[in-house]
């Protein structure tokens, strides 16, 4: 294992509560064994026996035993997470795959994090829910080489062939003999030997599986977090450290043009004020700029911000209004625009259509808001930088505040600690690149703290959007024309000046890839510019996409006096298999990623979902008063999910949700336990999004500030009684993506509830008071 | 000087007393298990107990939690095992996600039960709506309060 960096910058031991540098030193003291890159040819690349889209991320995959096994003389099995931990259980299911492929007993496996290297683990932008879709097989291919590599070492060791021996349950078993031997004990022999090309390695019978689809593995750190004991980034340490709030540009872009701390400086506590730079857009992963207040504790830090007089230069988007941004984007959708699908001649069919229905849907910016805000704490000293992070991106993040320091990217070291929820926020480091700038300027540990202002205020928002849909219906009912006109400013504005349009990776949530089997179907996406840093909030487009036309289905089938089910079920159509790339209109296609050819669209799966969470909320059943049932189906992140909301909504218009059912098919799976944390997590974010959340600007400034103004679902108005139900696969299914999906389809399945027990259409979120009576 | 009396030891803090508990905790005593959500009493992650009783110590000043006793989540069970009834129920139940807002939710539920040991239904819900999860634990949080006020 080559993760055992020894930093220069901090003693052993002088690091508190990072256990992971403690067990280290321990392992390294007690003699381990440690298998290492020294041991190996050339690093093997992963041959995925599902072809994926990996290899075209910095660094692809790696699959290779010394990368991410140590096994030391006692037995213990020490495993690499690469990818980081947000709550998804990613840190647990990932070692787990190694573990049960190599037979190691998991009560002997610890996991340790590796920190941010793209080249040495293989990609690790945790994000898009593609952590199992790529590194299930790599993970797999390295557990299932270093058990062969064990039982050659056992063989060689008993002068028999290989065949005669079986790996199982932690060690090696002589068929002849009816010996055994430890892994412990064959570690040192296993790890002299070549590792076994991927062509030649043998797999587990997945029936032979201990912890993969179980669902009986508990997260590794459970026991920690219910102690406090787990470390997250905001708990980082480091000797000597100071703590820095930053008065940020309350307009993105803006700039300091001069600032008085003089009051600053004289709150106890504060020792030193300085100036970020803003550096010109497009701004990407890039500091935001401002003031950095530094302290000996982040209370005083944020006294001393408080005192602080800047004045600011606004920079071009002073005068964004989201009221009136809106107001434009509802003028765009009534215009054509660009045109990214164009099926058959939706024009002509809609204006033959016996019946036309049309609709307009809003939805608001949204702020991450994960409990824990944006932190890093850096050290930069000797032309050197160590920093721990609660980062999504922890590889690219080593490189970009290597170029940001003007050092080789192998003189930065990122640990990654664990994030307390991230949400597609923390894939942005901004404030590990701030970090890092601070210490440099100061010559001290310096750890960052956003407040939650800062948080709410600077954010890479969700997307503002507008979604018009105008569906033609023939006279016997069918739907034969479908027009969508989605506008909203892209998250690739970020990362490039003058992106007016949506991205084919925005597009290609839930638009062009619409599944529908309507024979003129046309798209359009009028410009929209960007006056805010937009960015990946959990499921990203699909959230306006999912929720325009999910409930547009809804709207049909008032419309046609038809039951909503049947009518999704109807446009979903028959089962088919598509391909988004041969609808005529569609450019660069983008399907999260990953290979059409693995990942085709299959419609059979999505009308299964529908009807498996309509059967389990007892879909046609008699209803109390003021109840109704809605649903909605989405495939996105490869996934297929559908979710069944029962809503209550009582005279007053307060609503609340007794029941929802979530079924999910997301190919072959690991950890089903995790999989229904994560969808009763996102009933409870959907409903967040769906009642209460909203972000808006007024003369480019962020309105709200925190949990008064901006709204959060709490534990009395969340649906508390959330069923999931999994649609098996057997290891011949690619697995798809888990972490994003559950919050697609819960929106539009609320608002059709809502209409379904009202009569009332909900075309705004949030809801806010619109129910009200 | 401030001295703080948490977890049963005695710290003195020679900084600003103004500055609240939660900082004081978290970066002059290094008890990180504390969080921080958001400044203003508004999400319960820095959840501690004052005198047996629930408290958000980003509330609080350094200087009023003074000569009260603190207990914070690495102090919940004493014998430092994380076998408090209601530590046990939340890995029974596998509450947490991302984990960060459950120190103060299990501090919350801790007192609750401490002072009403078989909550209703709406008791628990009453108690714990200025906890926030924004990753959305709240059924299997709500289960495992049940799970502890049962005494398993
Ligand atoms: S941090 Fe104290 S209640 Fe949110
Ligand atoms: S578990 Fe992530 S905020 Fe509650």
């Amino acid at each position: 294992m080559t993760h055992m960096f020894e930093s220069a910058l901090i003693q052993p031991g002088t690091v508190v509560n990072l256990s992971r540098r403690f067990v280290l030193k321990g392992l390294a003291a007690a003699g381990t064994l440690v298998i290492g890159t020294s041991f190996l040819p050339a690093p093997a690349r992963a041959a995925s026996a599902w072809k994926t889209g990996a290899d075209l991320m910095t660094g692809g995959t790696v699959n290779n035993p010394h990368v991410f096994i140590a096994i030391d003389p006692s037995g213990i099995v020490t495993i690499l997470a690469s990818r980081t931990e947000m709550g998804t259980g990613i840190r647990t299911s990932l070692p787990m795959v190694v573990a049960d492929e190599m037979e190691a007993d998991w009560s002997r496996v610890r996991v340790e994090q590796a920190p941010g290297d793209n080249i040495k683990y293989g990609n690790q932008d945790t994000d898009g829910s593609r952590s199992v879709r790529h590194f299930f097989w790599p993970m797999r291919q390295c557990g299932a080489a270093m058990r062969m590599m064990l039982e050659q070492a056992a063989a060689a060791r008993w002068e028999i062939d290989v065949t005669s021996v079986r790996a199982q349950n932690h060690e090696v078993v002589n068929l002849v003999t009816s010996e055994v031997v430890g892994y412990g004990a064959l570690a040192k022999a296993a790890s002299a030997l070549p590792v076994p090309p991927v062509e030649a390695l043998r797999y587990k019978d997945p029936r032979d599986f201990r912890y993969i689809g179980t669902g009986a593995i508990q997260i590794v750190d459970l026991r920690d977090i219910t102690m406090g004991k787990a470390t997250y980034g905001l708990d980082a340490k480091m000797p000597g450290m100071k703590f820095a709030v930053i008065a940020h540009p309350p307009v993105v872009g803006g700039k300091v043009v001069s600032y008085d701390a003089s009051e600053t400086l004289k709150v106890p506590g504060v020792e030193k004020v300085v100036v970020l730079e803003t550096p010109p857009f497009p701004l990407a992963f890039q500091q935001l700029g401002g003031v950095a207040v530094i302290a000996r504790n982040t209370g005083s830090a944020i006294k001393g911000r408080d005192k602080l007089k800047v004045v600011w230069d606004d920079g071009p988007n002073a005068s964004y209004d989201s009221v009136a941004y809106r107001a434009q984007m509802e003028e765009s959708v009534t215009k054509p625009g660009l045109v990214v699908r164009d099926d058959g001649d939706a024009e002509g069919a809609l204006k033959s259509a016996a019946k036309v229905i049309s609709a307009t849907y809003y939805l608001p910016h949204l702020a991450h808001a994960s409990m824990e805000p944006p932190t890093a704490t850096a050290h930069v000293a000797d032309g050197k930088c160590v920093a721990y992070v609660s980062c999504q991106w922890p590889g690219d993040c080593q490189a970009d505040v290597a170029k940001t320091l003007g050092i080789p990217r192998e003189d930065v070291t990122i640990y990654p600690l664990l994030m307390g929820g991230a949400f597609g926020r923390k894939s942005c480091y901004d404030y590990v690149i701030e970090a890092a700038l601070l210490s440099k300027a100061t010559g001290q540990p310096i750890k960052v703290v956003w407040t939650r202002e800062d948080d709410l205020q600077h954010d890479t928002y969700h997307t503002v959007s507008v979604e018009r849909i105008d569906a033609g219906v023939d006279k016997d009912g069918k739907v034969i024309a479908w027009r969508h006109r989605t506008c909203a400013p892209s998250l690739m504005s970020t990362f490039k000046n003058d992106y007016d349009h949506q991205s084919p990776i925005e597009l290609g949530m839930g638009v062009v890839d619409n599944p529908f089997d309507i024979p003129n179907l046309r798209c359009e996406n009028p410009a929209a510019k960007a006056h805010v840093r937009i960015g990946w909030f959990r499921v990203v487009s699909n959230i306006p996409h999912a929720f325009a036309i999910q409930s547009m289905v809804g709207e049909i089938a008032a419309a046609l006096g038809r039951d909503q089910r049947d009518m999704l079920l109807e446009m979903i159509g028959p089962a088919r298999t598509l391909d988004p790339r041969t609808f005529r209109g569609v450019k660069d296609f983008w399907n999260y990623g990953d290979p059409v050819e693995t990942w085709p669209i299959e419609t059979g799966r999505l009308s299964r979902v529908v009807e498996i969470a309509t059967e389990q909320i007892g879909w046609g059943r008699s209803l109390p008063k003021g109840h109704g049932l809605g649903v909605a189906g989405h495939r996105c992140f490869l996934s297929y999910i559908a979710t069944a909301v029962e809503v209550a909504v009582d005279d007053k218009g307060n609503l609340s949700i007794p029941r929802v059912e979530t079924a999910i098919d997301c190919g072959f799976y690991i950890n089903p336990e995790r999989i229904r944390a994560l969808c009763e997590g996102g009933a409870v974010m959907g409903t967040a999004l769906a009642k209460n959340s909203e972000m808006t600007f007024k003369n480019g400034r962020a309105q709200q500030s925190n949990f008064h103004d901006f709204l959060l679902a709490r534990i009395t108005e969340a649906p508390l009684k959330v069923g999931v139900h999994i649609v098996p696969a057997d290891v011949n299914i690619p697995s798809s993506g888990v972490g994003e999906p559950p919050l697609a389809p819960f929106a539009p399945a609320l608002c059709n509830a809502i209409f379904a027990a009202t009569g009332k259409r909900i075309r705004n979120l949030p809801i806010g008071n619109q129910l009200a009576t | 000087m401030v001295t703080l009396h948490v977890n049963g030891q005695d710290f003195s803090y020679d900084g600003d007393p103004s500055v609240p508990l939660l900082w004081v905790l978290r970066d002059e005593l290094g008890l990180t298990g504390t969080k921080f959500g958001c400044g203003i009493g508004l999400c319960g992650a820095c959840t501690v107990h004052i005198d047996g009783a629930a408290a958000r110590s980003c509330l609080l000043t350094a200087e009023q939690a003074s000569g009260k006793e603190v207990v914070t989540i690495e102090g919940l069970d004493p014998s430092g095992n994380g076998n408090h009834p209601v530590q046990v129920a939340w890995r029974e139940t596998g509450a947490p996600q991302c984990g960060y807002c459950h120190a103060g939710q299990i501090m919350n539920a801790a007192a609750l039960l401490a002072k009403t040991p078989k909550p209703s239904q709406e008791e628990i819900l009453a108690a714990q709506n200025g906890n926030i999860c924004r990753c959305g634990c709240y059924q299997r949080i709500n289960e495992a309060i049940i799970l502890a006020s049962a005494g398993v």
